[in-house]
This record gives structure tokens, sequence and C-alpha cells, in this order.
């Protein structure tokens, strides 16, 4: 006979205990600890701090860590854990021609003041699998020779002015000013999306969407899909000094230094009736060290101002909308995922209406007979 | 219509600013700054019936499409002397109903019943209770796709235009389509309503089994999309018209067989497979009306 679907909340109870088993794995074995996670899993700790929108590191590798290595999961903790948090204050803006660099490249200039800095990259890395990783927990500097020493510390640098702030100086390339009056821009966390968004607005929604999502909408405008004769006019990748104005205190002081990455997309543009041809910008930032998020971002920043060029929105890449409202990772996988939940009533709802029509198909084979009255 | 007076059934339950024992949290989870922002929006979706109110949806511990609109709108809503139940699919006892009752357990500390008539306060997804909702009561849906004509057409500018305009060829269209291609109108939930004689709405999910009780009903309605951060409502004897034509006039799914359990021939009933042949069975999908038929001498199984 029936049994009824009963003892949900022993259910859950008993979930959440297995899913700490299965997050711990076999005890045997050291558990990773938040700070290792923080130090040797930093590109993955910085992933969730961008998405998550909260520069933390330590919160960022705890998250990965009770999430066990889900990263959209970690972005949604730290998510979570950041709509409590009070708004203290608005930051002066960063000046990242002060970053101090770390890694510094560009595809437009083969040497330009402050040259090039290739700085820790997988870029050049020949993708073999190093079973020295596998065979020993240390193994320091294993391919350099003997006798080669660390990487000597970084100097302090003197402000080093960005690549497409040289163009500028011919008039090449659109000026980005201020706008008049310098308005606050809008918090996405704390208003709606609403359409059409402005640049300020799109950028913010960019910088929290989803790597994979931004990655593939970047990718299609390579592919035709609304191209944008793209070059890397600047990536620098390092550390810039967060600064605040109190009010009472009448001028800027530095809270802490933060990790970014920065990418300058410079594109070509023929011009048109109002604007002579020039090169046009797209621009890219994200927390830590994360090049693939922060160039694609300045790929789709720059299909998305299509409507400033007069151009035809025709491509995805191109439709706010489109972009905008399916960037998030945290609002795709609950809304995908939620097809997990109960629809037993639509489904009732579904069988009845199938097996309507199937009747009514077997009643009147005869497609020109489905036009008229059942 | 008497807009002061729609929040009665929370209006007697002040909201303090209290903490939930133990717990690092406001009362209901949510600061009171954005119950504020929440509440306003739910006042000016009161006061234009069936109009989606933008609202700054914050990022509830629970996912998106799970719940987060209602949940936000319970919330903001909540006090601690509210009776709360919470059901999904028409039953207390399914675990995302669990999870959200829980959350709120947890966060207010109210009393909590699967009762409808002892409830102020009911969160619902996909149905509306069996037992009549009485003047006082709110009850909170969770939408997933606020917009009705969204599957019509994506673009939210273009559909927010359409509602200014009240043009809602395209939805007719869709409808008389499926009277063109298959006889009758293919919808059997999310059916679209007319609130108001003025915005076409999504009732959410439910089945449209549902849609004549939000007709003319004592009770608040409040919708939450927390996801598409939208909120709507529908106050207190609103009229809610089904879309239909003359000819083809809107119907309700009805079943040839009763509740097994308790015998009822004019509930929405669940069909449950109970063996490897496929045998059905068909029970109320709302289990506290069919436990409280059974326990008033329905008809056992």
């Amino acid at each position: 006979m029936y049994v009824a679907v009963k003892g949900g909340e022993t259910a859950i109870l008993n979930s959440y205990r297995l899913l700490d088993e299965r997050r711990r794995g076999d005890a045997t074995l050291a558990e990773l600890s938040v700070g290792q996670i923080q130090q040797q899993l930093r590109l993955a700790v910085d992933r969730v701090m961008t998405e998550g929108s909260v520069y933390d590191p330590e919160l960022a590798a705890l998250s990965i860590k009770q999430a066990a290595g889900d990263l959209v999961e970690a972005i949604f903790l730290l998510r979570a854990y950041r709509t409590t948090l009070p708004r203290l204050g608005t930051s002066v803006p960063l000046d990242t021609a002060r970053m101090q660099v770390q890694r510094r490249v560009s595809a437009t200039f083969k040497d330009m003041p402050g040259g090039q800095l290739l700085g820790a990259t997988y870029d050049y890395t020949q993708r073999l699998l190093d079973f020295t990783l596998l065979a020993q927990a240390d193994c320091d500097h294993h391919d350099l020779a003997e006798g080669q020493a660390r990487v000597p510390a970084m100097q302090a640098q003197e402000p080093m002015p960005r690549v497409v702030d040289m163009l500028n100086q011919e008039g090449l390339i659109e000026q980005a000013p201020v706008p008049a009056g310098d308005p606050a821009p809008m918090d996405l966390t704390r208003e709606p999306l609403r359409f059409p968004a402005d640049r300020a607005t799109r950028l913010q929604n960019l910088a929290r969407s989803d790597e994979g999502f931004l990655l593939a909408m970047a990718y299609s405008t390579q592919r035709g899909y609304s191209y944008t004769h793209p070059f890397v006019g600047e990536i620098r990748v390092g550390h810039v000094s967060l600064e605040i104005a109190p009010e009472e205190l009448g001028f800027a002081i530095s809270i802490g230094d933060m990790e970014l990455t920065e990418c300058e997309m410079v594109n070509q543009f023929a011009g048109n009736k109002n604007e002579p041809p020039q090169f046009t910008r797209g621009y890219g930032l994200a927390f830590g060290h994360s090049e693939r998020k922060a160039m694609s971002m300045s790929l789709v920043d720059r299909a998305l101002r299509v409507d400033e060029f007069g151009d035809a929105v025709q491509s995805p890449a191109q439709m706010q909308e489109f972009v905008l409202s399916h960037s998030d990772s945290l609002e795709a996988s609950g809304f995908v995922q939620h097809l997990k939940l109960p629809h037993y009533v639509d489904f009732q709802a579904e069988l009845d209406l199938v097996r309507k029509m199937r009747f009514s198909a077997q009643q009147m084979p005869s497609p020109a007979n489905l036009e008229s009255k059942p | 219509m008497n807009e002061p007076m729609l929040l009665a059934g929370t209006g007697e339950t002040p909201m303090h600013e209290t903490l939930a024992a133990g717990e690092n949290f406001n009362f209901a989870y949510l600061d009171e700054r954005t119950k504020r922002m929440i509440r306003r929006a739910i006042l000016k979706a009161i006061a234009i019936p069936g109009y989606q109110v933008p609202f700054g949806s914050r990022e509830m511990p629970l996912p998106y499409g799970w719940g987060t609109g209602g949940i936000q709108v319970t919330a903001s809503v909540i006090g601690p002397l509210d009776v709360f139940k919470v059901i999904d699919q028409g039953a207390d006892d399914t675990v995302n109903a669990i999870n959200i009752r829980r959350f709120f357990e947890r966060t207010t500390g109210v009393k909590i019943t699967t009762h409808t008539s002892q409830a102020t306060l009911i969160q619902t997804r996909h149905r509306i209770p069996e037992d009549p909702l009485t003047e006082g009561q709110v009850l909170v849906y969770q939408v997933p796709v606020p917009e009705p004509m969204q599957r019509l057409e994506p673009r939210e500018a273009e559909t927010r235009i359409l509602h200014s305009l009240a043009e809602y060829g395209l939805m007719h269209v869709k409808l008389y389509e499926d009277i063109a291609k298959h006889g009758h109108i293919a919808s059997t939930y999310d059916y679209p309503v007319m609130v108001n004689n003025r915005y076409i709405m999504s009732p959410s999910p439910i089945p449209k089994f549902d849609n004549p009780k939000m007709h003319l009903n004592p009770a608040l309605q409040l919708f939450g999309a927390g996801r598409e951060k939208r909120i709507y409502a529908v106050p207190p004897y609103t009229t809610v018209e089904n879309l239909g034509f003359e000819d083809y006039p809107f119907e309700i799914q009805s079943w040839n067989v009763p509740c097994e359990i308790c015998g009822a021939t004019d509930t929405f009933l669940d069909e449950v497979i109970t063996d490897d042949a496929g045998t059905r069975l068909h029970m109320c999908s709302d289990s506290n009306h069919c436990e409280a038929r059974q326990n008033a001498g329905g008809v056992a199984p």
C-alpha cells in the first residue's frame, strides 16, 4: 500500500551529516587547512573572490573548503555572506597606473616605458604532467639548475602609465573621460538590473559574471558573431593600494593593498559620420590573478558598446539582455537546478493534457480534422 | 480599496527588531533597511494590482529558483505573533517546504502550523490551499518567471512597454494558436490571468485548477520573484479573470476518480505510481486538507 512521502526533515539532517563525511574524505589523510587552500590554490581563491564580489582570500578559501572544491558553490557561500555585510563607505577610484606590477604584457607594442614583464604565468609552460609533484610533497624549484637563485624580490616601482594612455597622446584612441558630475555607479547587489543598462552597470555585471559564460561569449565574437578586431593593449597584474577619503579627515588614506588583473583591449574602428576612424576600447578588471576572466570581460564589454558606434545589434554578445541576464552563475545554477524540486502538480496537469491530446489525435488522425473543433 | 488595512494580518504583529535566540542574524534574517525597501515594493505592488515592481532582491542563503523571492517577501512581512505555514506542491512535508520552514523557525522562532485555517501567513510553491482563505491571511507565492509573456518575447524592455500600453495581442494570439493547433488552450499551469481589468499576470506555476481561487479572494496575495527581482500583488477582493474566448471558455481540470485516501471529489489530485506494473493511485495534493478530511471521517483507504 501507499507509503506517504514523510520524514523529509530527518532526511535533510542526515544529508548534512553525509555531506560533511564526503567533504572530509579519507580520515587517514591529513585535513586540508584553509591556509593551504589560500596559498596553494590561489587561482581558485581569486576566481571565487571575483565572482563572489568580496576581496577576502581567507573567506574565499574557507568557502572553497566548505564547498569541497565546487567553485560555483563556493561563490554562492561567499555571496550569501556578503549580502549581510554593512556598507561602511566608498573607496576612492583605484589608480591602476600606480599598480606595483608583477606581470605586464602588451600585444600592440614590442616595448614601452616600464617594459614588458612576463611574471608568473602558465602561458609558456609545456603542459606536461609534472610527476615530481605527485612523488614528493615539497619539490622546490625542481626545474632550476643548481645554484640558480629564487626570483629576486621586486623593488617598489614608479607609476607605470597605461599603454592606452600613450595612444591617447596621438589622439588615436577614444577617450574615456569621467562623466560630468562623476555620478555614483549603481550597486547591482542593491538595485535590480534595468534595461538598457549603462556601461558602468554592465561592467559591474560582467565583473561578477561566470567566467565560463563570459569566455564563451568573448570567443563567439572572435568567430564572427560581432567581430571587434581586438588587440591586447595591455594586461597588468599586481597590487594596488585601496584608499578611502573619510569626510572628517579631508584626505585619502590607504586601507590596504589588493591584487588585481586589468585588461585594456584595443579595437579597430573604421569611423562613422560623427566619429573619425580610431581605436576603441574594451575594459576588464578582476580580483587576483584572473587573466582569462579579465580578457573575456574586455571583449564582451566592447561588443556590448554596439549602440555607441552605431552598429546593428545582430549577435548574442551584443545583446544586453541576453548577456547580462544570463551571466550570473548563481542565478543560472539556481534556476537550472531548481528542476530537481518536486513538480508533481505541474506534471500532473501536463499528464492530463498529453492524454487528452493523444485521445483527440486518435479520434481524428487527419491533421485537417485537427483544425476543427474536437 | 482598503489599502491601509491590507496588511492587517501582520499589522497585529508589530515588526520588532529582535534577534532570534542564539543566532547572529536579525529577526527573519534580513536587516531592517532591506525589509523596509521590500515593504515599499510590496505597498506599491498592492496599489497597482498585477503590476511587477522591480526591487533590490538580495542574495539569500538559499538558491535562486528555490523560493528566494517568496522568502524575502515573507521575511519582510512576518512578525513574532504570526502563525506560519509553508507548502510546496500543496504539501507541508516536501523537502523544500521543510527547508524553508526550518529557515524561518531558526531566524524568527514564530509559531508553525500545517493547518491552513490557523495560519496568518502561508508561503506556497505551485498551489493554493484547498481550504478557502479568509480576511487577514497573507498568501505568499514563490514565482520563477514573473513575466507572463517571457516565452513569447524574451526582451524585458519590450514586455514592459507592452504592459504599459496594455497591449496584450501577443498573448491572445498565442492562446488562439493553441486552439487552432490543438483544439484547446494548451496551458495547464501558470495559466495567464487578467488582474483588476488592467494587467496580465502570471499566477506562478499553480495548476489552472487553482486559478479561480484567486478571484475576489479575501486574503492578500503577494508574489515574490527573487532571481528576476520582481514583486507583485493581488489585494483582497480583487478581480482575477482567466484569459479565454467566448467560444472556448476557461475550464479547470477534473478527475473521474475521487481521492483514494479521503474520498474528496473536488480537490486537485496527484497521481502516484504504487508498483512496478504502474498501478496508479490518486490522492489530494493538499496534504493538510486530505488529513483533515480523514480525521473528520472521510473514506479510509
